[in-house]
């Protein structure tokens, strides 16, 4: 089963390991966690827990299965050890309209012999045949702000005592953004 | 309530390290794992720089090893550093001693 938390993106730093590297890590604190609300098959057609986080309660997410947790129980990062694996879903930083190169990674046209065509949008398709631009074709427009989910990070540190979590690598978010920390799907 | 951020950068700085600036020769005291055992090797130069800061400070040292300019940039909070000796105190007014890079000796 998956485990889940909610926490708090607070920043990032870096640890040294026993070999002497440096690891970047993303400080989160997570939990603890209230169950707000217990679903059942019968109820509502599938098993959940719904877990809220921060004081005042700021936020609230589901977490799919069946928990022995009981109503008002609390969560907290102990559930997690050192050396597991870990998804996290946040809402990523704003970046506003972009365009094509920074969007989705275009080449763009020519920097300079005359060219007039630096960072703009090329042939979007071919030509009467099929005479209509493909869906789902790239284009510029908003980008950021959206759920996003980061998969197997390894999770370099549990500190029960204050409630936080070190994560490898970086997570999606501005500090301070709240996230759904979920056992790795994928282990 | 507190920075953990910085509470977690503050258990692992070194309280031991010596004051050291730009222009100064140091000699590192690096420590080189070898299977089980470990062995000291030191690499002696000048200091030409020094960036960030808190835990992420890091250090460069420059050398002329056999007429050829060499330069090592180190964590100084690294725990593969065992000692930082200073040799010369500098005299320099600047932070960053670039400038030795193009300097004929």
């Amino acid at each position: 089963m998956r485990e889940g938390i909610l926490g708090r993106k607070l920043g990032m730093t870096q640890i040294f390991d026993k070999d002497g590297r440096a690891i970047p890590v993303t400080v989160i604190e997570s939990g603890p966690c209230v169950v707000l609300q217990h679903k059942t098959k019968k109820t509502d057609g599938y098993d959940a827990i719904q877990l809220g986080f921060a004081k005042p309660l700021r936020f609230i997410r589901e977490i799919r299965g069946e928990f022995p947790y009981k109503l008002g129980d609390e969560v907290k990062v102990s559930i997690f050890q050192e050396g597991e694996y870990v998804d996290i879903t946040g809402i990523s930083k704003g970046k506003g309209f972009a365009g094509g190169m920074k969007r989705w990674g275009w080449a763009g046209g020519g920097a300079s012999h005359g060219s007039m065509s630096h960072r703009r949008i090329g042939s979007v398709g071919q030509g009467t045949s099929p005479g209509r631009v493909f869906k789902g074709k790239t284009m510029p427009g908003h980008m950021g702000f959206r759920r996003v989910t980061v998969q197997n990070l390894k999770i370099i540190k549990v500190d029960s005592e204050h409630e936080i979590l070190l994560v490898k690598g970086a997570i999606p978010g501005v500090k301070g953004g709240y996230l759904l920390i979920r056992t790795s799907i994928k282990m | 309530m507190p920075d953990l951020v910085r509470e977690i950068e503050k258990e692992q700085i070194k309280k031991d390290i010596p004051e050291f600036v730009p222009g100064d020769e140091v000699k590192v005291h690096l420590r080189i794992p070898e299977g089980e055992k470990e062995r000291i090797q030191i690499y002696e130069g000048t200091v030409i720089a020094r960036k960030h800061g808190s835990l992420r400070e890091t250090f460069t040292v420059r050398k002329i090893s056999y007429g050829v300019g060499v330069e090592r940039i180190f964590p100084l909070h690294s725990p593969m550093i065992a000692k930082i000796e200073i040799a010369k105190k500098g005299d320099v007014r600047r932070a960053k001693l670039y400038y030795l890079r193009k300097k004929k000796k």
